[in-house]
């Protein structure tokens, strides 16, 4: 149901971006998608990459500050209005959007990534919906 | 202008009879009404009697700053507490403030010293002086002003926080002089020229203190004011500012040597250096009634020089400060230690995160800037948990030593992690070059 995220912290020096991802070059880790959030001192680089527990381990031992988080990754029809409506029925429920970011994958459809106040509920309604839900399988 | 000539000129030889008879009186008092002074001195075989000159003043156990901690609040009070009708403490070292208690004859006395350093810098009756230091606990603001109106000035206590309130005070009042931190007055003379009221402005002297200022910053302050720049010295524990200060030479800050003992010591042997070599400021209140302190260790590096001074007094100058036994430093003229910053990051979530103190000096304002590694327990995937992360340490620093500190969050390892007693504050204002 959950997708694991790698976030990892960034400061904004040059070349760390460049750094974490040699790293996970180095030990073989696909990155499936990537997303970066920042300020004015610090980024946060998300990804979804081939082995999460892995890619962690190796950035520690290189003394990033990495993190694992359970996340919902979705499929939508690529049509005006299909993601409106996911967040819609999202809303109402009052959940709060924490995070969305696009994923670089799947065919002609739209992939969303997301963390939301509520996840357990998210993805239930994402079930009712009809709405495919990827699984950490679907990437590794 | 010299305020009381007969002391502030006094020879060599009379400064030194005069010092002996107080400092044995001061000893005879502290033995017979303060117990802490007296066990200090049995503990080292000493009585009364042995102090007869201030040749023997190296006899005497120091006072140290874990002495006024372990003595907090009111331990070293040498009169009955219904004597003392002020109290002032410091912004508060490690949890515990120093504290400073006066009796009325005290208070004159202080008020003696500030009048001292004042008319030193030129301020006589006629002058209109603003005072902004902070009035409060802190002694700065009180301390100041006695001194001001010991002399007659006119003094308009604007104290600190309003620098659009102090502008028209200025103005309106035509005040010629000031008394508050180098750095603000650096901050009201930019104020001044962004609004073009520089030629509003009728102030002759400044007198500026409780924070270390550089040479330059002394030119700048002339310059951009068109105004004489003096330095006033002093501490709480002796009893606020105005225990020395320079005069037109600026060849270092005349102490009044009638109320204070200073020595300079090797801070390793606890010796006397020889004259005029570098050590610790150590200092005797001589007349203090309140809270009397013997051979204080100020942690101050300088030295003294005791020749008769160009401009008539015989006082010793304390020289140039060189920099600090301990690590403390002082910004924004907030006198802040590691452990407080430290005590105060260990209240985010109960254990001591790897950070690292950056002061500096940007326009000649202070600038603290406090980064702390985001080790794995502080951090998150979300933005706003680092910021929020980054706000609850600034909050709990502003509780800890009232000061905004800059925030910044780092990578681990980062910054440089010493073995044992790790190094945390990097300045960077050249104070003692």
């Amino acid at each position: 149901m959950f997708v694991k995220q790698l976030s990892i912290f960034l400061e904004n020096r040059a070349g760390r971006l460049d750094d974490a991802l040699k790293i996970l070059k180095d030990n073989g880790i696909n990155i499936i998608s990537l997303s970066l959030a920042d300020t004015s001192d610090f980024g946060l680089l998300r990804l979804l990459v081939s082995d999460p527990e892995k890619a962690k381990q190796v950035l520690k031992e290189r003394r990033f500050s990495a993190q694992l988080a359970d996340i919902l990754a979705i499929r939508i029809p690529h049509t005006p209005g299909s993601l409106s409506g996911v967040l819609g029925s999202v809303t109402a429920a009052g959940i709060n959007i924490e995070y969305m970011y696009t994923l670089s994958v799947g065919g002609g459809d739209a992939n969303l990534a997301l963390k939301t106040s509520d996840q357990e509920r998210t993805a239930e309604i994402f079930k009712e919906q009809g709405i495919h839900t990827y699984s950490q399988e679907e990437f590794s | 202008m010299i305020w009381n000539e007969s002391k502030e000129c006094m020879p060599r030889e009379d400064i030194i009879a005069l010092q002996g008879a107080r400092l044995k009186k001061q000893v005879d008092r502290v033995y017979h009404n303060v117990e802490y002074y007296r066990k200090k001195m049995q503990e080292v075989g000493l009585e009364p009697g042995d102090i007869q000159s201030i040749e023997d003043v190296e006899k005497l156990p120091f006072t140290t700053n874990e002495d006024l901690a372990k003595a907090y609040p009111l331990g070293l009070l040498a009169v009955p507490r219904s004597e003392i009708v002020r109290i002032h403490a410091t912004s508060g070292t490690t949890g515990k403030p120093k504290i400073g208690a006066y009796t009325r004859r005290d208070i004159d006395i202080w008020s003696e010293g500030v009048a001292r350093c004042l008319a030193m810098s030129g301020v006589t009756r006629d002058d209109i002086v603003i005072v902004s230091y902070g009035y409060g606990l802190f002694t700065g603001g009180l301390g100041a002003h006695y001194g001001a109106e010991k002399i007659g000035a006119m003094v308009i206590p604007v104290s600190t926080g309003n620098t659009t309130k102090l502008i028209n005070m200025l103005i309106d009042f035509g005040a010629t002089a000031i008394a508050c931190t180098p750095s603000y007055l650096l901050h009201i003379a930019e104020t001044l020229e962004k609004e073009n009221l520089m030629d509003k402005v009728k102030l002759k002297c400044c007198i500026c203190g409780a924070e270390p200022w550089t040479e330059e910053m002394r030119t700048q302050i002339e310059k951009r004011l068109n105004i004489k720049a003096f330095d006033i010295y002093g501490l709480t524990e002796m009893m606020g500012p105005g225990v020395a200060s320079d005069c037109e030479y600026h060849a270092g800050l005349h102490v009044w040597e009638d109320h204070f003992l200073p020595e300079i010591i090797d801070p390793a042997t606890g010796k006397h250096v020889p004259e005029g070599e570098s050590g610790e400021l150590v200092m005797t209140t001589l007349t203090k009634e309140g809270l009397p302190l013997i051979r204080y260790r100020t942690r101050d590096l300088t030295s003294l020089k005791y020749e008769k001074c160009e401009c008539g007094r015989t006082m010793a100058r304390i020289q140039r400060f060189k920099g600090r036994t301990d690590d403390m430093l002082i910004t924004k003229g907030v006198n802040v230690f590691p452990t407080q910053v430290e005590a105060a990051l260990l209240t985010i979530d109960g254990t001591t995160p790897h950070y690292m103190m950056i002061v500096d000096r940007v326009d000649n304002q202070d600038t603290l800037e406090v980064q702390l590694e985001v080790e794995e327990r502080f951090f998150s995937d979300e933005i706003r948990g680092l910021e929020e992360l980054a706000g609850k340490v600034r909050g709990a620093l502003k509780t800890a030593i009232g000061l905004n500190a800059k925030v910044k969050l780092v990578e681990p390892d980062t910054l440089e992690h010493s073995q044992g007693k790790s190094k945390h504050v990097i300045d960077k204002r050249k104070l003692y070059e």
